[in-house]
């Protein structure tokens, strides 16, 4: 125990006298969760909680003009901004002043062309009411195109939910319209209010529930993702300092000094694991510190702590122990610096990639999803989501933990076998 | 443990690097006594430091048996390296860290213990002139602080045998002085001393017994003044240039 102290205060005195390695262990994970965090704050913001800027030109001087821009903005989805003017030339214009990511533009006779609609209709199902057979071979008057104008930023899947709503919009108002017209056709009065709302409302209401595993319903946001994903690129990153001092130790000499010594290697490996384990979860307990103390004081979303301290306790010492691994192994197998720094942090910006640390993996398709299951920091992220956002237990992790404690000890056997063909141990 | 009068005995001693067709050591065989300062020489690629890394069990031989004290260094690993010190011509140490940290560490993978490790860095740092540095970073020491510190980390468990490889390269007078001083001292209290070098004034001084090697191949063995008389030399470097020829060596 006494060597294995002092060596660990040997590598402990070394990563501490060694400022360049501590800021891009601990600065540079931190700026990056701050920025990419409020960056991408805005962009959750606007698919979470803010509506969409519509500008509407309503062209329209009847009824069912105004009815669609009330339908519309019933719906929720859009902030409306109506437009008065005859003119649909600047509507383009009219959008980028208002930050709007839609224009609509309601024809010029709609009103008119749904009510020709509705008595067509209304007369259809009146003759064959009354036994008349040709009447449904009678072509329904035609409504112009309601013309949308979007922001070529929206993403597709976005559009086909604004479409969507549209839809529903122009649905309701066509059929009150009919409703109306076969009411008083029938009943030669107008159609009474209430009846009218109890015909045209849905009465089944749709429970949303979010499928969490203990039934909370944290919502995504940049928080929730960012911080346990760059604590995880944080934790790999210290590959830059440890994969340097493997390399340093090798070129030095040392470890041939070591190997004349009467101390197995194995104190100098295990040291250095404990050591780095260490940053790892100073690494962790900092970011996480952040998510949850200091991203409300600069107005992001803060970090929701999980139900499960233990378990995301034991992930993190995990997913710590893999970085470690990984670094030393890279560090054993690299001849120079230049190429424990060049192929550590290239090797860990991939990894970071397909793992789902930039892109979120539920945001990928196809091969990239495949290949994210191939990354150890899929796994720990996979896990933390697990913590963060769905309640879950450690129990409910054990998938993720085996999965990176069986990488972890294919890198030692790795490390092992690389020390051992370099004549190192 | 068995009872040896050599410090080192080797015999047929056979080793070839993994994937080199060229064999380094074919039956070889070599003896240096307890308490002798022994000199190994010979030009670059002649395998003094293979030789050296066969000795400390840095390599394994492909045949025959290193002892040092009796102890086979390939089959008893550990009880070997607790018999000597090793001074390697790299600064082989943390430049991060200060003599004292470095003898601290360095001292426990040699087996003391905190008491010995303290009373023994406060000797060296003494003897070797770094008292006033000792709780500096090694990293900013000059070429010659920076060999008295790899000489000290080498020496710190008091081991029975020394091997150095060229101890004193690229330092001044001084410096060079005072580990050659330190060195003698050492072999009075019955260190064996086993060194290269290509300082062969250096070594006329220090050394009782040196041995020549060339391609793997000891070509002159014995005490200095006989092996210089048998050849008909008067110094080694007259001597090493007849046995090895003016061609340049890689």
């Amino acid at each position: 125990m006494f060597k294995l102290w002092l060596t660990i205060k040997k590598d402990l005195r070394i990563l501490l006298r060694d400022r360049v390695g501590l800021a891009l262990m601990f600065l540079m994970p931190i700026v990056l969760v701050v920025v990419v965090t409020s960056i991408q704050n805005s962009t959750f913001q606007l698919v979470n909680k803010n509506k969409l800027p519509a500008v509407i030109f309503n062209l329209d001087t009847g009824q069912s003009g105004q009815q669609f821009i009330k339908d519309i903005d019933k719906i929720g989805l859009f902030k409306v901004i109506e437009l008065k003017g005859k003119s649909t030339d600047s509507l383009t214009n009219q959008m980028d002043q208002n930050d709007a990511m839609l224009g609509l533009v309601i024809p010029r006779n709609y009103s008119s062309q749904v009510r020709a609609k509705a008595a067509s209709s209304a007369d259809k199902a009146m003759a064959e009411f009354n036994g008349s057979a040709d009447s449904l071979n009678t072509p329904a008057p035609v409504i112009d195109a309601l013309t949308v104008y979007y922001n070529p930023v929206l993403q597709q899947s976005l559009r086909f939910s604004i479409q969507g709503a549209i839809q529903s919009a122009m649905q309701l108002v066509e059929s009150r319209q009919t409703l109306r017209t076969l009411y008083y056709n029938t009943n030669e009065k107008e159609m009474p209010e209430a009846l009218e709302k109890e015909m045209l409302s849905a009465d089944t209401k749709i429970n949303m529930v979010a499928a969490s595993k203990n039934g909370t319903h944290t919502t995504p946001n940049a928080a929730q993702h960012n911080v346990p994903a760059w604590t995880i690129f944080a934790m790999f990153f210290v590959i830059m300092s440890l994969g340097g001092s493997v390399v340093r130790e090798k070129i030095s000499g040392s470890f041939i000094r070591l190997k004349t010594l009467p101390t197995s290697y194995a104190v100098g490996i295990i040291s250095k694991q404990l050591a780095y384990l260490v940053v790892t979860q100073l690494q962790a307990a900092v970011i996480f510190s952040m998510g949850i103390w200091l991203f409300p004081l600069i107005g992001l979303p803060a970090l929701n702590i999980p139900n499960d301290i233990f378990g995301t306790v034991v992930i993190t010492v995990v997913c710590g122990w893999c970085a470690v691994s990984y670094a030393i192994c890279v560090g054993v197998f690299a001849s120079t610096h230049e190429q424990a720094n060049g192929f550590g942090a290239i090797s860990i910006v991939i990894l970071a990639c397909i793992g789902g640390l930039m892109v979120p993996s539920f945001a990928m398709q196809g091969l990239a999803k495949t290949m994210a299951s191939f990354s150890p920091m899929h796994w720990c992220l996979d896990a933390y989501y697990g913590l963060f956002l769905e309640g879950a237990q450690l129990k409910d992790l054990t998938n993720n933990i085996l999965s990176l404690l069986i990488i972890s000890l294919a890198l030692q056997f790795i490390t092992y076998m690389g020390l051992k063909r370099k004549n190192l141990i | 443990m068995a009872i040896s009068n050599w410090a080192v005995s080797i015999e047929n001693l056979g080793f070839r690097y993994p994937g080199n067709e060229r064999v380094s050591f074919s039956g070889l065989n070599l003896q240096v006594a307890k308490g002798d300062r022994f000199g190994l020489f010979g030009p670059n690629g002649a395998g003094k430091t293979t030789l050296m890394n066969l000795m400390t069990g840095v390599l394994k031989a492909d045949a025959g048996s290193v002892k040092l004290s009796g102890v086979d260094v390939n089959a008893n690993n550990k009880a070997a390296n607790r018999l000597f010190g090793f001074v390697p011509q790299d600064f082989s140490f943390y430049h991060e860290l200060s003599p004292v940290e470095n003898l601290e560490f360095f001292g426990a993978w040699a087996g003391l213990n905190k008491t010995q490790i303290t009373q023994r860095t406060d000797e060296l740092l003494s003897i070797l002139g770094l008292n006033d540095v000792r709780d500096k970073a090694v990293g900013k020491f000059s070429g010659g602080m920076k060999r008295r510190v790899n000489l000290a980390i080498g020496v710190i468990h008091n081991p029975e045998i020394i091997f150095l490889d060229e101890p004193t390269v690229g330092v001044d007078v001084h410096t060079r002085h005072a580990i050659m001083e330190y060195l003698q001292t050492l072999n009075n209290n019955g260190t064996t001393l086993i060194y290269t070098s290509h300082q062969l004034s250096e070594a006329e001084d220090l050394c009782k017994h040196i041995a020549f090697i060339d391609a793997g191949q000891i070509i002159a063995e014995g005490d200095i003044e006989t092996v210089l008389q048998q050849h008909s030399h008067e110094t080694l470097e007259e001597l090493f240039i007849n046995l090895t020829g003016k061609a340049l060596r890689d």
